[in-house]
């Protein structure tokens, strides 16, 4: 771990600058490392709790990833995982009593999947991928770096889900409501998706960003 | 009593399936599911985990982190203390010392099961589902120890059955031709999403 290079590096450097860019498309953490689904995809029905998660996650990501990388010499390696997850587990606490706080509309919304934050596998893969063998600086950026991979496709699904779900964005009508079907006036051609609100539409709107970003993306592709 | 036990095992198996309704563990299910034969480990696994730590967890939520709850043993004092803050790192650091007891007891005790579940068992401390459980357990607010116990049996069977399904459809799809870039991550979520579709169908039920 103390075998790092040790040459003066600037701060935007150009490999500094991949660990941002990666995650964003070649090593997205949802997309590509299959990791921190489990909260990813219950919680995007609606775009405000998917913007409050990512956000959630960057800040316990990239906390997280700067303390576990300054103890990352005093860690002894048998209990790693235990002194991990309180580092975890204490973020979480303090996003939790925040949101309650200040937002407690949306933490009402978020349920128990604030808390999942901590088995968010987004969180420990890092840890034990980057920030274990990674200075402080740098892990600071990958855990900006993924956690923003994580939300871009955390906003993009709740954008498809809310928008054809309910006709809304953000709570604010987007499709204007002369365009509904209206048995009465028998005016109207519009109807929302309704389907789009329940949970499984979010793996499969999932799954096409897969296949969109993989079609591009050629290097990507698995065998069966 | 005994059919209230009954209809929550049902229901925590089927209506609110933990992958199918809540997409909790997904990361393992999705990583854990090539063979069946692992499939089948996996899911064992969690659901020992999932039927002993939720009855902890519950006699911590009730007579320690719950308002007042320790002025059930520890006298009147105790009636404005409210640790409920506390609840997330109690939980999983039960659900740790528990995986690790029982990867302990397990490999002393059966050393065969030990092997065959190997690395799973560690792995199941960070399972989303098995916290999930908990603050589930935490949020429903269960009124005894039974029911607790119950519903982590449910949910773990639900997750068993679950993994061991997408195991065997993977296993068969092998021989499909399906479009390279949807190729084996693309295709597992778009099946799962098809499997929650055909499980939301036992939703309408009333138990």
């Amino acid at each position: 771990m103390s075998t790092e290079v040790k040459t003066k590096e600037s701060l935007f450097s150009k490999k500094n600058q991949q660990l941002l860019k990666d995650p964003f498309n070649d090593n997205n953490p949802i997309t590509v490392q299959v990791l921190g689904i489990c909260s990813a995809l219950a919680i995007t029905v609606k775009l405000e709790p998917a913007i409050v998660m990512s956000l959630s996650v960057m800040f316990v990501l990239a906390a997280g990833n700067v303390i576990i990388s300054l103890i990352r010499n005093l860690i002894p390696n048998r209990i790693r995982i235990i002194v991990q997850l309180v580092v975890v587990a204490s973020l979480v606490i303090l996003v939790d009593q925040f949101l309650k706080a200040f937002a407690y509309d949306v933490s009402k919304q978020l349920s128990v999947f604030v808390g999942l934050i901590i088995t968010n596998c987004i969180i420990m893969g890092r840890f034990e991928a980057f920030a274990l063998g990674n200075g402080p600086w740098k892990a600071f950026l990958d855990g900006i770096g993924n956690s923003i991979g994580y939300g871009v496709i955390l906003i993009a699904v709740a954008f498809v889900r809310e928008l054809l779900g309910s006709g809304q964005l953000l709570g604010a009508q987007i499709i204007p409501l002369s365009w509904y079907i209206d048995m009465d006036k028998g005016t109207g051609f519009y109807a929302n998706n309704g389907f789009f609100l329940f949970p499984p539409m979010a793996l499969i709107v999932v799954g096409m960003i897969i296949w969109a970003q993989r079609a591009k993306n050629t290097k990507l592709i698995e065998e069966n | 009593m005994g059919q209230e036990l009954i209809n929550l095992f049902v229901k925590s198996i089927f209506i609110e399936n933990m992958i199918f309704a809540y997409f909790l563990g997904m990361c393992s299910y999705l990583a854990v599911s090539k063979t069946v034969k692992t499939a089948v480990g996996l899911g064992i696994a969690v659901t020992f985990v999932l039927v002993i730590t939720l009855p902890v967890n519950w006699l911590l939520e009730n007579y320690v982190l719950q308002p007042g709850a320790l002025s059930k043993w520890l006298g009147a004092g105790f009636e404005e203390v409210d640790l409920s803050f506390l609840s997330f790192i109690m939980f999983i650091a039960v659900i740790a010392s528990m995986v690790q007891l029982i990867e302990m007891i397990v490999e002393k005790f059966a050393p065969a099961l030990y092997s065959a579940l190997g690395i799973f068992l560690p792995l199941i401390a960070v399972n989303c589902s098995i916290l999930g459980g908990s603050l589930f357990m935490q949020e429903r607010a269960f009124g005894t120890i039974a029911e607790a116990t119950v519903y982590g049996l449910g949910s773990g069977v639900g997750w068993f059955l679950a993994i061991v399904a997408i195991a065997a459809i993977r296993e068969k799809i092998r021989y499909s031709n399906v479009p390279a870039p949807l190729r084996g991550l693309g295709i597992t979520f778009i099946i799962t999403g098809l499997m929650g579709i055909a499980f939301m169908s036992f939703m309408g039920i009333k138990l």
